[in-house]
């Protein structure tokens, strides 16, 4: 496991400098993070928090956005017709409830269809694992700064450090 | 004295110009369906940003720029069925309160680029919702005269301000916005970063 300063840190080596989003449990410690170093922009919905970091990008950032994957059905029509056809990227960090079927039942079916949805819209994604953290973070900033599109990183449950609810 | 929902009605068109005519040089985000295709006719410029699909994301986009710009005044096109979409964002707006955030609704009280369906604006007034979570100036309008009075002085304060427009449901004969959307996104990706090196 991983601590949530480093996780951020390794975001800010990337180049990344706007975050914004909607909170998962799984990103409770990254948020707290950003909040206490007020990086952090809180939307109130994860199409929002997209259109936001489409903005900030457009005026000069490299904008973050972290959401549930249930957050990633809102903001597929944004993705859709905004991001992938005007070409603003944007890095998505997608928490991954549901994942192998061990979670609340509300997660079930999108934690199931989650890699699927994203091959569907064509957004390129990796699992994160601590195996191959930095090689990932590696090829994020490639794709993102090659295709110019969303690039999303799901991260599952146990790899960083998160708060107690 | 006559109150605001007395005056003469102009359709949107008319008002963008009104509007228009007191922008200078700064960043306008224009909603999706007829509004972008109005703006585009009535005065194409780069830092004109048209939205062609994601109806609701105008103000979330204009918030982006204008968190990242606080040194110049950022202005959102927007309609009453593309607020009604996302009303939650007038909530963030009103929270993180940017001062350079102007947010101009021309209300036709229609989803007029599919036929005029009737929105909820008719009935729920935006303005008061803008007024309830936040937004610093608010103004609600129809006349020529008040559009052009309202809007110098919203460049002029701080924000963030709405500057809600009653218009009738009249559409130009317009075409659809000829760009690509990746040349629209460069070429105010360029126009805004120019701006900032000024």
């Amino acid at each position: 496991m991983i601590e949530s300063d480093e996780f951020v840190k390794s975001l800010q080596h990337m180049g990344c400098n706007f975050f914004t989003g909607v909170p998962d449990t799984i990103l409770g410690g990254i948020i707290a993070y950003l909040m206490e170093q007020r990086l952090y922009t809180p939307a109130v919905r994860e199409d929002e928090a997209v259109a936001m970091a489409s903005g900030a990008y457009l005026a000069g950032r490299i904008p973050v956005v972290l959401m549930q994957n249930s957050g990633l059905g809102n903001s597929l029509n944004v993705l859709a017709s905004l991001n992938l056809i005007y070409r603003i990227p944007c890095l998505l960090i997608i928490s991954w409830r549901g994942f192998q079927g061990k979670d609340a039942p509300e997660h079930l079916v999108i934690g199931q269809t989650l890699p699927q949805l994203l091959e569907t819209l064509k957004i390129p994604y990796r699992t994160l694992s601590l195996e191959t953290l930095t090689e990932d973070f590696s090829w994020t900033a490639r794709t993102f700064m090659d295709q110019r599109i969303p690039v999303a990183l799901l991260l599952k449950k146990g790899l960083v450090k998160t708060v107690q609810p | 004295m006559l109150g605001p929902e007395e005056g003469v009605m102009q359709s949107r068109a008319q008002a963008m110009e009104a509007v228009f005519s007191l922008i200078t040089d700064q960043p306008v985000i224009v909603c999706n369906g007829f509004p972008s295709r109005e703006a585009y006719k009535i005065r194409d410029r780069a830092q004109n940003f048209y939205m062609i699909g994601s109806m609701g994301a105008a103000a979330g986009i204009g918030l982006g720029v204008a968190l990242e710009r606080p040194h110049e005044k950022v202005i959102v096109f927007d309609g009453d069925g593309n607020v009604l979409m996302s009303l939650g964002t007038l909530a963030t707006v009103g929270a993180l309160k940017p001062k350079n955030f102007i947010h101009v609704v021309f209300d036709n009280e229609v989803y007029g680029s599919t036929g005029n369906q009737p929105t909820y604006s008719r009935v729920v007034c935006l303005d008061k919702v803008a007024k309830a979570v936040g937004y610093v100036n608010v103004e609600r309008v129809r006349e020529r005269d008040d559009i052009l009075y309202e809007f110098k002085a919203m460049l002029n304060q701080d924000g963030p301000s709405m500057l809600l427009i009653k218009v009738n449901e009249q559409i130009e004969d317009v075409d659809r916005v000829p760009l690509d959307p990746d040349a629209i996104a460069a070429r105010f990706q360029t126009a805004l970063n120019r701006s900032s090196t000024r």
